[in-house]
């Protein structure tokens, strides 16, 4: 029999937990909620959720010691998925009030919104598709049988913008504007939307996560 | 593009979805579970979950029903209900709501719209609006559930919740809602004039001719009960004939 998989959800004090922890469980594997950064030496995979501000999340994880650790199972190859403010915090630097040095995991900015055409309003709030820069590129990731304009639930007022074009995965258009919807590197992910409130499209993102 | 969304609306009392039929009438409809896995199924991009009696009766909401309906829905669910306090919206958000809506303590207490949004974000707020149209065509915000009047205008109403961090607003007519005569188009223009964040209008919807006018007119997103709780209409059948109409819709 084949054992559940341990997929940390890390709790910095950042948001709606549960929702992940149903779904994950759900799917057929073990969430465990956490903020102690030695437990995640034991884990399959970690989930970064998060709402919020960029600095506030960089201190809760700093403070908790979860930014080392954090690294330390990105260079390890432990499959992490960020969703929304946690896939924000895997990058460089961020400019949400004030400039804040992220995880640094890929590398790139975090940006709020430029001005939007059609009088477009931020936060994006709703749900939206997503739209392959590369032929073939979801395959064997976290998007395997995802089809193309599959729409997602998005939250958020700041975009991530990669500074290597090939750590996108999935790009989406609001108000004129193309943004990385989703991005990879290596076992690394970061979704811009809510796969856990993006109904069975996001439950597939999820399963694909866990099966990493 | 961005999808407009479609969401069926929960009344909650005791342990039963209802429906205000009139002044102080209520009709029980049905379970919250069945309710809510039915329009999850059938494709709702997002549910209201609304506790109509907990600030009337100065109570907070029933947060192991919130957990038993939220645990197997996977989309966004907004929740109210006689809130009162960043503590009392995190257990909410504990027991998975994504988004917290407010309207009689932020009316007693504007700051409360700026503490919640200060904690959890401004994406997290909604701000609720029960107007009521009064003689000379403005529209008065009500509270406890449309039995109470605040004295204050809507539109400077919502202005202020702007300045506060609202980050979003269920707007409902409570002289609309449930005489099925279609959504107070008029409101809502006024108010889309005046917020820069998205709209949820509510109350009176007939028929998806309905939904469409009100998108027409500036709603971000448009919300229902009863063609819904009755099977006058699925959300399927409702999202198929406004997207013929070429609106932008999430389909399944």
């Amino acid at each position: 029999m084949k054992t559940a998989k341990t997929i940390a959800i890390i709790d910095y004090g950042a948001g709606n937990l549960q929702s992940i922890f149903f779904a994950l469980r759900t799917l057929g594997a073990q969430p465990v909620i956490t903020e102690d950064a030695d437990s995640l030496r034991h884990v399959q995979g970690i989930v970064l959720p998060g709402v919020g501000a960029f600095g506030a999340g960089m201190a809760g994880l700093k403070v908790r010691g979860l930014d080392t650790a954090l690294r330390d199972c990105a260079q390890a190859g432990v499959p992490i998925l960020g969703i929304c403010l946690g896939a924000q915090l895997l990058f460089s630097t961020g400019y949400e009030f004030g400039t804040h040095t992220g995880l640094g995991i890929i590398a790139g900015d975090v940006i709020h919104f430029p001005p939007l055409a059609g009088n477009e309003k931020v936060p994006h709030v709703g749900w939206n598709s997503l739209y392959s820069p590369a032929a073939d590129r979801w395959e064997g990731t976290i998007l395997t049988g995802i089809a193309p304009l599959t729409s997602f639930y998005f939250v958020h007022s700041y975009v991530v913008v990669p500074t290597n074009e090939a750590d996108i995965l999935a790009r989406t258009h609001y108000g004129g504007y193309e943004f990385a919807s989703v991005v990879r590197r290596g076992n690394i992910y970061g979704c811009q939307f809510h796969p856990e409130k993006s109904a069975e499209a996001g439950l597939t993102v999820l399963k694909n996560f866990i099966n990493l | 593009m961005k999808n407009i969304r479609i969401i069926p609306r929960l009344d909650i009392k005791g342990s039963n979805v209802v429906k205000p039929v009139q002044a102080d009438a209520l009709r029980i409809v049905g379970s919250p579970h069945e309710l809510a896995q039915r329009y999850y199924r059938d494709g709702a991009d997002e549910l209201l979950y609304l506790d109509i009696v907990a600030s009337l009766y100065g109570r907070s909401i029933d947060l192991n029903l919130l957990r038993s309906v939220t645990e197997n829905i996977f989309i966004p669910m907004t929740v109210g209900g006689g809130v009162q306090s960043v503590q009392n919206a995190r257990n909410i958000l504990r027991f998975g709501a994504d988004k917290i809506a407010v309207n009689t303590y932020a009316i007693r207490r504007p700051a409360l719209i700026r503490e919640l949004a200060d904690e959890f974000g401004s994406q997290c707020v909604v701000l609720s609006i029960e107007a009521k149209r009064q003689p000379g065509n403005w529209w008065e915000a009500y509270t406890d559930g449309g039995r109470e009047h605040s004295g204050r205008n809507v539109i400077d109403w919502v202005q202020e919740a702007l300045t506060l961090g609202a980050g979003e607003i269920l707007l409902t007519s409570i002289d609309a809602d449930g005489r099925r005569v279609g959504y107070d188009v008029e409101l809502l223009q006024q108010v889309a004039a005046v917020a820069r964040i998205p709209i949820i209008i509510y109350g009176g919807a007939q028929s998806p001719q309905s939904l469409y006018e009100a998108i027409e007119n500036g709603a971000d997103a448009v919300a229902a009960a009863t063609i819904f709780h009755y099977n006058e209409y699925s959300i399927h059948e409702t999202k198929g004939y406004l997207q013929e109409k070429g609106v932008s819709i999430r389909t399944l």
